[in-house]
């Protein structure tokens, strides 16, 4: 999950491309293909965290990147990371077209790594629709999770944080306490069954004397 | 929404977990764990499991699990969707249901205009005090009310769902034939006979339902076997005081005796000292305001004979209830408020909307109790039938599904009817916006509001309402007038629901 304030990438996206076939513009063939590019900043390869936008009555998402191998010379090459993405359970009916979605990592077949550009290929095969596309495109980087700070703190109130102190020699905590409560459960019963007898002390002849008790 | 499954799952948990803090079940729990350190079997050693354990025999933790189940029942909410979203993914959904709204309240203004009578006013230090004194009678005599029409009716709402468009539908070719039969234009996804189904395989033909398979034409020893056996686990269900388990006892009908106690543990309805209360609190409000949409209340407490004076303070009430706004979160209707010294002081009800309470006063006697069962049944089913949602218990999903099966399943009849100028829905539309309530026999209402909280959704009303068109199928083929058609399907009172459902679901010829 990404933390909240993680903020996405800048990037600019290109004219979404309607893809016809043949070389005549035909108006009243709707296209059933669009190609989005989204060009990261030059010079910056990212790597993705996740990917969320807003859908308008796209039908399936294809995801494919161009990487860029920072230690080869190699020239950059595109790869898919996500095929057919369905949005809309049945691409004729309303289910999905407006809903808000998240591409993760982890959902991808490849290692979202050192990406140039992010080519979005969207399809919608129904005709009841004017219009499709993906709004609100944010593409938010991958950071390298902060050790001290991993434990949400949701999670913290479930779980018991079995830490061990430093005790420098002090007794443990946990039988510390567990003999406070039998002494107490003790004064308890003391303090109901009073008698008149005396405790009986250890003193020889009326003196405390450390040496002189380790005789009895 | 596609994501990881763990990923998704601990959202979902990390939501759950922060509306469940506060609450107040939160705090008895934790009121409840605090106390149990006192017990000697609780140890500091074994803390956790001991508390854990103290909470589940003393039945917490089983309180604790209704109300997760009750939560999980509400949508999650996905980061980067706003509020409104959630409520409604639709936006020109959203606009309609708005701009709804909006007339509503324009007409209800205008009302208040037209009749010189205020939308709120403090009642006299007189008038609160006999108020008072008569609230257990109320309901036996009423000011004049021939002057109060209702705010609007059942056929308005339906123009407004028949007028509505999807900006980015393309209408411009032929491309569903259906689209052009029906009334309902916009293309949502309800469900057919086959994926009914299996999603209502307990109503199978061979399953048993209560109300026909404990009937006296069944052998006695079976009768009694069967009756005792479904009494039996009713009553355990009940006793163990399971969610979960008695709604999914529900779907095949609750015995008479245990359906209050059923349906309240469905929905989580407790009747806690803090519930009663709340319930007095509102009962304070109704003594001190006197609000315009009373009188539309009043008005509408006539039509069923059952105890008029518990009908009319839960209404009254419950149009005070600021507490069902928090609720409105979750649905993109916003009722109109009203002010009283910039205090708001009530959910404006809709016309109508108090024939969904009245076959509750059937099952219970306690006022406090009655209303908090019909709140949560209000905020959970009962407000879909009049707001625009593309939710699938919506109005506008049970409407084009009733439409749907019928031209599937009943081809010649549809096409019949609009020969002769007769759409089915409009017809049908009145029965699902009340949800059969006014039109079944209360018994066989009450079956039929087993299921919807069985299977916690409203599409069965959708589905009997084909299934009556299906029953009067022959009758309807040889009617040749709108005038005629109404007759044939004036009188539902002596209709019996489930068999009706079960034949037309699972005998359908597919």
């Amino acid at each position: 999950m990404t933390p909240d304030d993680t903020k996405p990438v800048n990037f600019t996206v290109k004219a979404p491309v309607y893809l016809q076939i043949g070389d005549t513009k035909a108006d009243t063939a709707h296209s059933g293909v669009c190609v989005v590019d989204v060009n990261l900043p030059f010079g910056k390869p990212v790597n993705i965290e996740e990917v969320t936008f807003k859908n308008y009555y796209t039908a399936y998402v294809t995801v494919r990147l161009l990487r860029r191998n920072p230690e080869q010379e190699a020239p950059a090459k595109w790869c898919t990371a996500l095929r057919d993405l369905p949005l809309m359970d049945n691409p004729h009916t309303e289910r999905g077209s407006q809903d808000y979605y998240t591409i993760h990592r982890t959902q991808m077949q490849v290692e979202p790594d050192h990406v140039v550009c992010v080519r979005l290929i969207l399809r919608q095969p129904s005709l009841a629709w004017l219009t499709f596309s993906l709004e609100d495109i944010k593409i938010f980087p991958h950071t390298e999770p902060d050790p001290e700070k991993e434990v949400s703190d949701w999670l913290s109130d479930l779980t018991l944080i079995d830490q061990h102190p430093d005790l420098e020699g002090l007794p443990d905590p946990q039988t510390v306490s567990s003999s406070i409560q039998q002494m107490w459960a003790l004064t308890e019963v003391m303090q109901t069954n009073q008698t008149t007898a005396s405790i009986g002390r250890f003193d020889v002849d009326g003196c405390y004397d450390i040496s002189l008790l380790s005789l009895t | 929404m596609q994501q990881g499954n763990g990923i998704e799952l601990s959202l979902t948990i990390a939501q759950i977990i922060q509306r469940l803090r506060g609450s107040h079940l939160h705090s008895q729990i934790e009121r409840q764990a605090k106390e149990c350190l006192h017990q000697p079997d609780v140890k500091l050693e074994s803390l956790k499991e001991d508390v854990r354990s103290f909470l589940k025999t003393s039945g917490w933790e089983r309180k604790l699990q209704n109300a997760v189940y009750r939560e999980l029942q509400l949508p999650p909410r996905h980061p980067p969707a706003p509020p409104e979203h959630l409520k409604e993914p639709l936006a020109y959904m959203r606009k309609a249901q708005a701009s709804w709204e909006k007339r509503v309240l324009k007409s209800l203004n205008s009302m208040s205009t037209e009749l010189g009578v205020p939308l709120a006013h403090m009642r006299p230090a007189a008038e609160q005090k006999e108020l008072t004194n008569k609230w257990n009678e109320m309901g036996t005599d009423e000011p004049d009310l021939s002057r109060f029409r209702p705010v609007y009716a059942p056929k308005d709402f339906l123009e407004v769902l028949i007028g509505l468009r999807n900006p980015n539908h393309d209408s411009s070719e032929d491309i569903s034939a259906r689209s052009h039969w029906g009334l309902i234009q916009v293309p949502l996804n309800v469900r057919d006979i086959p994926h009914l189904r299996e999603a209502y395989s307990e109503l199978n033909l061979t399953s048993g339902q209560m109300g026909i398979d404990d009937h006296a034409l069944i052998h006695p020893a079976v009768l009694c076997t069967h009756s005792l056996f479904c009494l039996h686990l009713s009553c355990v269900v009940v006793m163990e005081e399971d969610s979960a388990a008695a709604q999914q006892y529900s779907r095949q009908g609750c015995p008479t005796g245990l359906r209050a106690d059923l349906w309240a543990l469905i929905l989580n309805a407790t009747n806690q000292p803090q519930d009663v209360m709340h319930y007095e609190q509102l009962k304070a409000g109704v003594i001190q305001h006197n609000l315009l949409v009373d009188n539309l209340i009043y008005k509408v407490s006539y039509i069923y004979l059952t105890p008029p004076l518990l009908f009319s303070q839960v209404l009254l009430c419950f149009s005070r209830d600021t507490a069902v706004l928090e609720h409105f979160k979750y649905n993109s209707a916003t009722p109109p408020k009203s002010y009283i010294q910039g205090e708001i002081i009530s959910v404006i009800p809709f016309h109508g909307f108090s024939m969904y309470v009245a076959p509750l006063c059937f099952l219970y006697n306690e006022p406090s109790k009655l209303y908090n069962v019909f709140r949560e049944m209000y905020i959970r089913y009962f407000f879909r039938l009049h707001s625009i949602s593309s939710h699938p218990s919506g109005i506008l999903s049970l409407c084009l599904q009733f439409e749907r099966l019928l031209q599937t399943h009943l081809p010649q009849l549809f096409y019949h009817l609009r020969q002769i100028g007769v759409q089915p829905l409009r017809l049908a539309f009145k029965w699902m916006v009340r949800a059969f309530s006014g039109y079944l026999s209360t018994d066989q209402l009450l079956l039929l509001w087993d299921r919807i909280l069985g299977y916690d959704s409203l599409e069965v009303v959708a589905v009997l309402a084909a299934a009556v068109f299906a029953f009067r199928a022959e009758n309807l083929m040889e009617v040749t007038s709108l005038a005629s058609a109404e007759a044939v399907l004036a009188d539902l009172s002596t209709l019996k629901v489930m068999p009706l459902i079960q034949v037309f679901l699972f005998a359908t010829a597919m």
